[in-house]
């Protein structure tokens, strides 16, 4: 396994967030994490990188355990995140944006190497690379967090709702992106509100309610699954 | 004309001064939303081991009376950095997670702590700086007296202000530190140590006002306990009229506000300089609040 959660607790101040999260992901994978709003699934993102200390369980990246790091040493480790709302920085330029995806890589050639396959793989960076990130429009500026999480050549992306707020075209063409990004050797986990398109790109999927994993199965199961279908794919 | 020309070049340095101590406030400000109110007793501890190290006449003695003072510029720059990365570490850090309000207690703390620890260790009463350091002669330039301390005033403050322009726009090191002005959490996902960033600012903030106190002291010939006060306001006020985060805008609202105040003694009255600069506090507030350079960029999300 190149991730695993294992019975995962996070608190927020007095609040239970997460009661007892196993996943897995593997190698290669796409993996989805489906639910409503407040699931937990975001938080178990935020743990995974380090921007949110667990109560209890560990994290394990191969076979080292990563829950005991700081949030700015996960990323050294192979995993990056593009959390949700994008957050890139809006002040910043396109390129200083991508420039500080790869803040943790030293070598110049390979930040080089990394900025051309981004370039291949989003084209409208490169002719946008000296423009302000906050002036891009909702789709670029998703286009510019996942080139950013990419700068930083990781062996596990997890995207937190890349599909938020994007018109539908967009949503197709992201997800399309992530099929290649995957195909090129990265692996995914993916937090989605969107689930029809998140299973139907991803290899297997866990369904999230209130800080619990309740289901967990191969993608083209869930989306047979009657309980499944009618409260996250509308019937 | 020639007049005008001349409260120019000295509302220049004295702004020059003023950006130097703006800088430290806006780029607290910048990283983490704070005020830094013991930043200006952070410059008056500048100028005034400047004056202990200068009253030994070592530096001066071996290397000469320009590159003496510009080596204690830098010795005065290091100490008070370092001063400013303890005072982060001891007063803000630990409050850093609580609502800001124990932030603002903790730091009016720090302002009251540092001014009565100079006026412990140098005395409540004023101090001269050591005299004829630098020759006070006055250079004729295109028909304009200008006094040379004047001119190496506003020198070193430009250079001082090239350095950091330099770093932060275009070093890794400097556009991290944008990128945690603009999102904590985001930054650090990027894998940059937000605490060292925060360390870093605590460094160089007060390294440039330490420099500001120095050169102070030297303009000036006396220091007093109580100078980081006024000084500090004149600079809070410099930066909020640049846009407080915003590093340009220091530098810019620095030399503006120094150019306003020679301007309004000159011809208005000396005794409404200070006032003149309340009131363009108070027309910033009202007409610009973010100032002249804030956040020209909206976030879309």
């Amino acid at each position: 396994m190149l991730l695993t959660v294992k019975d995962l607790f996070v608190n927020y101040g007095n609040v239970e967030a997460l009661h007892g999260i196993n996943l897995e992901v593997d190698e290669g994978e796409i993996v989805a994490i489906l639910g409503a709003n407040g699931a937990g699934k975001s938080t178990t993102l935020m743990t995974i990188s380090g921007l949110v200390s667990p109560k209890k369980g560990k994290i394990f990246y191969k076979d080292i355990e990563i829950s005991k790091l700081q949030g700015h040493e996960v990323v050294k480790y192979g995993i990056a995140q593009v959390p949700e709302g994008r957050r890139v920085f809006a002040t910043l330029t396109v390129q200083e944006n991508l420039n500080l995806g790869a803040f943790i890589i030293r070598d110049k050639d390979k930040i080089q190497k990394t900025l051309e396959w981004i370039f291949e793989l989003f084209p409208r960076m490169k002719e946008r690379r000296e423009q302000l990130a906050g002036t891009l429009s909702g789709g670029e500026q998703q286009m510019l967090a996942i080139a950013r999480g990419l700068m930083a050549n990781p062996r596990i992306l997890l995207l937190d709702e890349p599909s938020l707020g994007l018109a539908p075209i967009l949503v197709k063409s992201i997800f399309e992106t992530i099929r290649q990004i995957n195909e090129s050797g990265v692996t995914v986990l993916l937090v989605e509100q969107n689930a029809r398109a998140a299973l139907k790109l991803a290899d297997r999927g866990y369904v999230m309610e209130v800080g619990k994993i309740v289901l967990e199965d191969r993608s083209e199961k869930l989306l047979k699954n009657p309980e499944v279908s009618k409260a996250y794919l509308g019937g | 004309m020639e007049f005008f020309f001349e409260q120019l070049i000295n509302g220049l340095a004295v702004g020059g001064i003023y950006a130097l101590i703006a800088l430290g406030y806006t780029m607290v400000y910048g990283v983490m939303r704070l005020i830094n109110f013991a930043h200006g007793d952070l410059f008056t501890i500048g100028s005034y081991l400047g004056m202990t190290i200068l009253a030994t006449y070592a530096v001066t003695a071996y290397l000469g009376p320009f590159v003496g003072v510009l080596v204690l510029i830098v010795m005065v720059m290091a100490l008070v950095g370092i001063i400013g990365v303890i005072l982060e570490r001891v007063a803000y850090r630990p409050v850093r997670q609580a609502d800001r309000l124990s932030a603002v207690v903790s730091a009016l703390g720090a302002s009251i702590f540092f001014s009565n620890l100079v006026m412990l260790i140098w005395g409540p009463r004023f101090r001269v700086y050591p005299e004829d350091i630098l020759p006070r002669i006055t250079l004729n330039i295109l028909g304009l007296d200008v006094p040379l301390l004047r001119i190496l005033v506003l020198v070193t403050s430009l250079i001082l202000m090239g350095i950091l322009y330099f770093f932060v726009q275009k070093t890794r090191t400097g556009t991290a530190i944008r990128a945690v002005a603009i999102d904590h959490g985001a930054a650090r996902l990027m894998g940059i140590n937000v605490n060292r960033i925060i360390s870093m600012v605590f460094l160089i903030g007060p390294a440039l006002g330490g420099a500001a106190g120095v050169m102070v002291g030297l303009y000036y010939g006396q220091v007093n306990f109580t100078m980081g006060w006024s000084y500090g306001l004149k600079a809070f006020i410099a930066a909020v009229l640049g846009g407080i985060g915003n590093i340009p805008g220091a530098m810019l609202g620095g030399l503006l506000l120094g150019v306003i105040e020679a301007m309004g003694a000159a011809f208005i009255s000396t005794a409404w300089k200070d006032g003149i600069a309340f009131i363009i506090l108070i027309l910033i507030l009202i007409f610009r609040p973010t100032g002249l350079l804030g956040e020209r960029v909206a976030d879309k999300v």
